[in-house]
């Protein structure tokens, strides 16, 4: 819906598309400036903070898997570290593999499917995958075998794909034989072509120019590309060669919700300054840790080197990724990595004794952080010396990304309008490549809820928009 | 022996259409993950309406509709109706569809206090006071249960769309399929409280399978008998309020249905 005047238009997107969750995005054009680019995620609050009191700390695991049918994993995971955290536990060896391996196959299969299902059609001019599998069926078939592989990996660790049911605090209610993940390796192998030959796939698109400035916010850890554990590590914007890190039980003092003036947004902020978690985070941060294999095809695909700290383990050389654009690119060096990472776990797996460690329950507040395919997903939990949950809190990537999202748009936008773009069609067709560029998962940012709400310049409160 | 008559070219195909409320979208991504079927799903309908999946939104009517999501919002009382007018055959998917899904856990609570708990500007956000399953609201065809649900089972009712059939969707147990997977009880053998009982089938009995009792995610089975289970659960260790707990987590409102009737019948189960 467009409203205008000589100088001055309004357009609504009333629905992003091919994006899980629901939002809608507000732009306010003056003059041939853009003014206001607004995700209005108008995703029902479903409380799940609110009801999580009183639950026992066992229950988050599979409760807050329930925020997102995409990366249930992700928040398992989360949950699972954040109340070990607060009884004072930390699983380590064969389950903490397995839980990598659980993740992994998460991984593969979100990643792929924003790629081939709902990303790719951009880059290749089609409504969806549909679309996409009449004119480019062996990708797409591709890219459907790929997901199906990681399917299979949490499937056979979660018994299903959409929130599994395998995972428990400790660990898992049953651990697989070595005999039982072999055919599972014997599909990975033939993944890792899949998984290359996407890569060059992804390569040969056409990447229009762009660049965000946000800080990068990703997890770190030594030795290994951060996925399910990693301490919290900052690259600003403005200063690309110095890494911070801070303790993660200081999250909330650095990553906090601010009130933006004149609207009725609550974004989160790092240390006050906007940023972004995710693939390109993670590639400025932990790229130089990838494998040889994926670095090469990150190479080959022309992503060139990322960033390597000397000292580091690096090579002292290559950069950042700052084109949201090419997010995608990042995304199927990271699958490549992850179908490898797979395999080295299994290679490696010996049945541990128990299929968990106790996690005896006793009052404190525990903090878990992991990297969801869309970015840092934070989970803080209070616990009485009943174990019951007395607070929760959850940040997740998405919201954390809002602000750095709604700049991009920003950017994107005056650069078509700049160029000449005025119809309603282009205009929304730019904006919701922008959105899909952060693959964003809006269930599970609901709680950050911002509703379409026009401010009249002057007139101070709120009114429907 | 083909002429053009003897084989006409295929009448349009049925349009499907997709349609989410308060969910986490699992359901829906139950569709995408049909990794091996999703072509020829596609070659059998026409996707009309799938806003996750496709940015081409046709307007109805459909024939087939698949609904995620419970109405938990002002404007979902209204969406709902019109999604309802626009669909021949209206499908709910899910826990949350079917019986208010995880975010039922506010019918018994105080929503103004949740609000405040979540939002830092409460007065800023629309929402009923519950969650509650489509059929509250408008007839439903069929319903389909779980959280998530099964592809398997939704493969079956798009297929008996297709066909002119009733889906073949048992209404029987866990404890039937748990049987049928040769898996030994985990409450006889081992002590660990287990709704499958009383638990609608349609997992596959996962969480037996890996050696955990079931926690009811696809919801009341056609009959059951929850008076008889509580006992037991008690016995395996359950307080009062763990017993409470454990029913009312993804399928409250419908569990708690049950234990208003009693034994017996749950309700209606759809187009059955």
């Amino acid at each position: 819906m467009t409203e205008s005047t000589p100088r001055s238009r309004t357009l609504r997107i009333p629905a992003l598309t091919r994006v899980e969750g629901e939002t809608a995005l507000h732009l306010r054009i003056h003059d041939g400036t853009v003014l206001e680019t607004r995700l209005a995620i108008y995703e029902p609050p479903r409380f799940f903070e609110a009801f999580l009191r009183g639950r026992a700390h066992t229950e988050p695991p599979d409760l807050t898997s329930r925020i997102c049918g995409i990366c249930p994993v992700a928040y398992q995971m989360s949950a699972c570290r954040a109340v070990e955290d607060a009884c004072g536990v930390a699983v380590g060896g064969q389950l903490a593999a397995l839980r990598r391996l659980l993740y992994c196959g998460e991984w593969i299969e979100s990643q792929t499917l924003h790629i081939h299902l709902l990303h790719a059609p951009d880059f290749l001019g089609h409504d969806d995958v549909i679309g996409l599998s009449r004119a480019h069926r062996g990708h797409v078939e591709r890219g459907l075998r790929l997901k199906q592989t990681g399917n299979a990996v949490v499937e056979l660790l979660g018994g299903r794909a959409i929130h599994p049911v395998n995972v428990r605090l400790g660990g898992f209610h049953r651990t697989p034989t070595a005999a039982e993940l072999r055919p599972l390796a014997v599909r990975l192998r033939g993944a890792l072509d899949d998984a290359w030959d996407t890569v060059r796939w992804v390569g040969g698109f056409d990447f229009p120019d762009a660049e965000c400035d946000a800080d990068f916010l990703a997890l770190a850890e030594a030795g290994t590309y951060a996925i399910e554990s990693g301490v919290p590590t900052v690259i600003r914007y403005d200063e690309p060669f110095t890494r911070r890190t801070f303790p993660l039980r200081d999250f909330c003092d650095h990553v906090a919700e601010a009130q933006v003036p004149h609207s009725t947004a609550l974004h989160s902020r790092l240390d006050g300054r906007r940023h972004l978690t995710g693939s390109l985070a993670r590639w400025a941060v932990s790229g130089h840790l990838l494998s040889p294999t994926a670095l090469e095809a990150a190479r080959e695909a022309g992503l060139g080197d990322p960033p390597a700290p000397p000292g580091a383990g690096g090579t002292g050389r290559g950069s950042a990724c700052r084109n949201p654009y090419r997010s995608i690119l990042v995304r199927a060096v990271e699958v490549l990595y992850a179908v490898e990472e797979a395999l080295r776990i299994i290679g490696a797996y010996e049945p541990p004794p128990h299929p968990y460690v106790e996690v005896p329950a006793r009052a404190g507040t525990g903090h878990g952080a992991t990297e969801a395919p869309r970015g840092l997903l934070y989970h803080r939990y209070a616990l009485d010396d009943g174990g019951r949950v007395t607070d929760a809190r959850l940040v997740p990537p998405t919201a954390q990304n809002q602000g750095a999202i709604e700049e991009d748009l920003r950017r994107i936008v005056q650069s078509g309008v700049d160029r000449g773009e005025e119809s309603e069609a282009g205009l929304t067709r730019l904006c919701e490549r922008a959105v899909r560029n952060h693959d964003p998962c809006i269930s599970c940012s609901a709680h950050f809820l911002e509703l379409d709400i026009e401010r009249t310049p002057g007139s101070g409160g709120p009114a429907e928009g | 022996m083909t002429t053009p008559d003897a084989h006409p070219q295929p009448a349009a195909r049925p349009r499907l259409g997709v349609f989410k409320f308060a969910s986490c979208d699992g359901c829906q991504l139950t569709l995408l993950d049909c990794e091996d079927e999703l072509l020829g799903i596609a070659a059998e309908l026409e996707i009309a309406h799938f806003a996750e999946a496709s940015s081409d939104a046709a307007p109805g009517p459909y024939d087939l509709v698949l609904v995620e999501g419970s109405i938990s919002t002002p404007e979902h009382l209204d969406r709902i109706r019109r999604v309802r007018a626009d669909s021949r055959h209206l499908v709910t998917i899910g826990a949350c569809a079917t019986a208010g899904g995880v975010q039922a856990l506010r019918n018994h609570a105080d929503v103004d206090e949740y609000l405040a708990t979540v939002y830092a500007r409460p007065d800023y956000i629309a929402t009923l006071a519950t969650s509650t399953p489509v059929s509250a609201h408008v007839p439903v065809d069929f319903e389909l249960r779980g959280c998530p649900i099964d592809r398997g089972q939704l493969l079956e009712v798009i297929t008996a769309f297709l066909a002119g059939r009733r889906p073949g969707i048992p209404n029987h147990s866990v404890c039937f399929a748990c049987k049928r997977r040769g898996n030994v009880c985990v409450t006889v053998a081992h002590g660990t409280p287990c709704l499958g009982p009383v638990t609608h089938a349609g997992c596959g009995a996962l969480c037996p399978t890996y050696g955990r009792g079931c926690y009811g995610c696809f919801g009341p089975a056609g009959t059951t008998n929850l008076p008889a289970l509580v006992p037991l659960l008690h016995r395996d260790g359950m307080s009062e309020e763990d017993v409470g707990r454990f029913l009312h987590t993804f399928n409250t409102a419908a569990f708690a249905a049950v234990e208003e009737q009693g034994p017996g019948v749950t309700g209606a189960e759809g187009a059955e």
